[in-house]
């Protein structure tokens, strides 16, 4: 493969130099880069978040967290994870990188525009940390739910605020992403020629466009109850709470799958590169992630079985709940029937998406005890829910995350990692994750409710031995961003595909040069083929 | 010209603007009777009916391509099927 400068060593727009040619740049690859340590740097401070709170729960009563600074400190790590890191992560920085690499593209089909969200994400970030220092951060939870964060002193509209912004931010990205799939497409590429990552980003998009308006509206609404007093949803100026619930849920569920589908494709990517074979059921793959983004769409008021919303509406929405199950077990499914029989070669992006597979599917499974209305009464808003909801989203996405650093690490930056403190690190969290979780499991069959700062006696062995869990957790996450980071101050030694992938990124220079193709791109007939791939094991650098 | 056929004149344009004032009109009027579970479908059909006249005539939908007219009415699809299952919970509780 020839030489080229690659979009490091060239600006785009030409013009632009030093922090200049990142901060005005037009470039879909340095755009990706600059939401990559923005959102690293939230998902840190949300881990230690975590970390804090789970400290304060390792023993009884009150430590080092009061009552109203642990419901703030709760709230923070929530809406920090859901808006600033889990659902912005795989789409922003993976999608914007790849998305027109594996169409075949030279960049977004608008790229201002995609420089626009990466503004309105650091604006709606920066927004949200300035409520910490005016009234305090918001206590409610990153739901927000009325009369509360109506009635609440803290400083909610600030933080309602920033959710607002951070979701003109989704709503922009999935635009570009659903124009750029149509309109800059490669000719020779037909709609089952997409790589499946694509095809999760182009489905989530559609869910980031339709539902992302509904909450925009949803959180104007609470500020104007709060600042006006117009009775909205507070039932006592004739409002109606559960209506909230509603809106609130009608976006914030889909928003799950809006956070896991770009996982599910990232998984979809890496399990046929590693197991040299090519992916089992590729049409079911992307009719499913088309299946789970409208199916996932009409489920929102599993979320409200207890609210006092009508039998009929339970019993509606506790069945289609049980829809959703079909089309992830689909993928499921093909994700094993790929790896067997194939030629496994095992690689840390490879170790976590086998985590991915097996923490998902406690998740979902544990998902079907939620969803179905009678079990759902007796662990609601209990730790079984946060468990349930940690196994999805971060054993699911936020493994997933892991997992596509580790993928395209050396593609985006043309370096190598070291394997073995990488492997440690995911053995560290993955260990640690379910030490953390599987006790808050039976925490919550015993009963412990959620967002407590303080607990009954019988509840102190689980808490203690989930803090302890949390410790080793935090320690792996820390030692993987570390080893990732060590290795940008090595040459550039990962060539052009050390994985032996066969989607359109690994047929370009790591990392990529600025209009990303020297060459037109030749478009396979099957995404997957792997016919032509040899073992590159023995060439890779290990980046010791 | 190939857009003159997708710009309205004036008066047209005039005419729409006072149709969306009297409809927002005729939903603030209807607000006040109690029609009960009736009350919500008028303001309902008169906000779809406002919004259709500034998407054909203000924002063009009528002369737009087949993949933003697909993609619109998918989008209103989706909405009404939002709003219709929230009935499963109002309308029976």
């Amino acid at each position: 493969m020839e030489t080229v400068a690659s979009f490091y060593e060239t600006p785009e727009p030409a013009r632009f130099t030093g922090i200049w040619s990142w901060l005005l740049t037009l470039d879909h690859k340095r755009i990706g880069l600059m939401y990559l340590f923005a959102i690293l740097f939230w998902f840190l401070l949300a881990v230690l978040l975590g970390g804090v709170l789970r400290l304060e729960l390792m023993f009884p009563g009150e430590t080092i967290l009061s009552p109203g600074l642990y419901n703030s400190a709760f709230t923070l790590h929530g809406v920090i994870m859901i808006f600033l890191f889990i659902i912005p992560a795989l789409p922003a920085i993976f999608g914007n990188f790849f998305l027109p690499i594996h169409i075949g593209a030279d960049d977004v089909y608008f790229p201002k525009l995609n420089l626009l969200s990466w503004y309105l994400y650091m604006a709606g970030g920066g927004i949200a940390i300035f409520s910490l220092f005016s009234d305090g951060f918001a206590d409610t939870g990153w739901t927000f739910y009325v009369p509360f964060s109506i009635s609440t002193n803290t400083n909610v509209s600030t933080t309602v605020f920033a959710a607002f912004v951070l979701g003109f931010s989704s709503m922009l990205t999935g635009l570009n992403f659903i124009t750029t799939v149509h309109k800059m497409r490669d000719r020779a590429m037909g709609w089952l020629q997409i790589p499946l990552f694509t095809w999760s980003l182009y489905a989530t998009a559609w869910v980031q466009l339709l539902a992302t308006p509904i909450i925009a509206i949803t959180l104007v609404l609470v500020m104007i109850e709060r600042f006006f007093n117009v009775g909205l949803f507070d039932p006592a100026r004739g409002g109606d709470p559960i209506l909230y619930q509603h809106l609130f849920w009608m976006y914030s569920h889909p928003a799950v799958y809006i956070m896991i589908l770009p996982g599910m494709g990232v998984i979809s990517e890496i399990i046929p590169v590693f197991a040299r074979k090519s992916i089992f059921g590729y049409k079911a793959i992307v009719g499913s992630s088309l299946a789970i983004a409208i199916a996932g769409s009409l489920v929102w008021a599993h979320h409200m079985y207890t609210s006092g919303m009508s039998d009929t509406a339970v019993f509606v929405f506790s069945l289609l709940t049980y829809v959703v199950a079909i089309p992830s077990a689909i993928k499921v499914f093909s994700w094993v029937a790929t790896l067997y029989k194939g030629a496994i070669e095992m690689t840390p992006p490879l170790f976590f998406s086998l985590c991915f597979i097996y923490l998902f599917s406690v998740g979902g499974l544990t998902g079907l005890v939620l969803g179905a209305a009678g079990a759902n009464i007796h662990v609601h808003d209990t730790h079984f829910v946060v468990a349930h909801f940690h196994f999805t989203m971060f054993g699911g996405t936020g493994f997933a995350f892991f997992a596509a650093l580790h993928y395209w690490w050396p593609k985006m930056f043309g370096r190598m990692y070291d394997f073995k403190k990488a492997y440690i690190a995911a053995i560290l969290v993955t260990g640690g994750f379910m030490f953390h979780y599987v006790p808050m499991f039976i925490l919550g069959l015993q009963g412990m409710p959620r967002r407590y700062y303080d607990y009954l006696p019988q509840y102190a062995n689980g808490n203690f031995f989930a803090g302890f869990g949390a410790l080793f957790m935090i320690l792996g996450i820390g030692l993987m961003v570390a080893n990732l980071l060590v290795s940008l101050s090595r040459p550039r030694n990962a060539g052009p595909d050390p994985w032996g992938g066969v989607t359109l990124e690994w047929t370009i220079p790591s990392p990529p040069p600025v209009h990303n193709f020297v060459r037109p791109p030749e478009i396979m007939a099957y995404p997957y083929d792997f016919s032509g791939v040899t073992d590159r094991s023995a060439q890779r650098p290990k980046g010791e | 010209m190939e857009h003159a056929s997708h710009i309205f004149s004036y008066k047209t344009l005039g005419l729409v603007l006072g149709a969306l004032l009297v409809l927002t009109g005729v939903t603030v009027g209807a607000s006040y009777i109690d029609l009960g579970w009736v009350n919500v479908w008028i303001a309902l059909v008169i906000a779809s009916a406002k919004a259709s006249l500034v998407l054909v005539v203000f924002m063009h939908m009528n002369s737009a391509g087949k993949g933003v007219v697909v993609s619109f009415l998918s989008t209103v699809f989706f909405l009404a099927i939002m709003i219709g299952f929230i009935f499963w919970d109002v309308a029976f509780r």
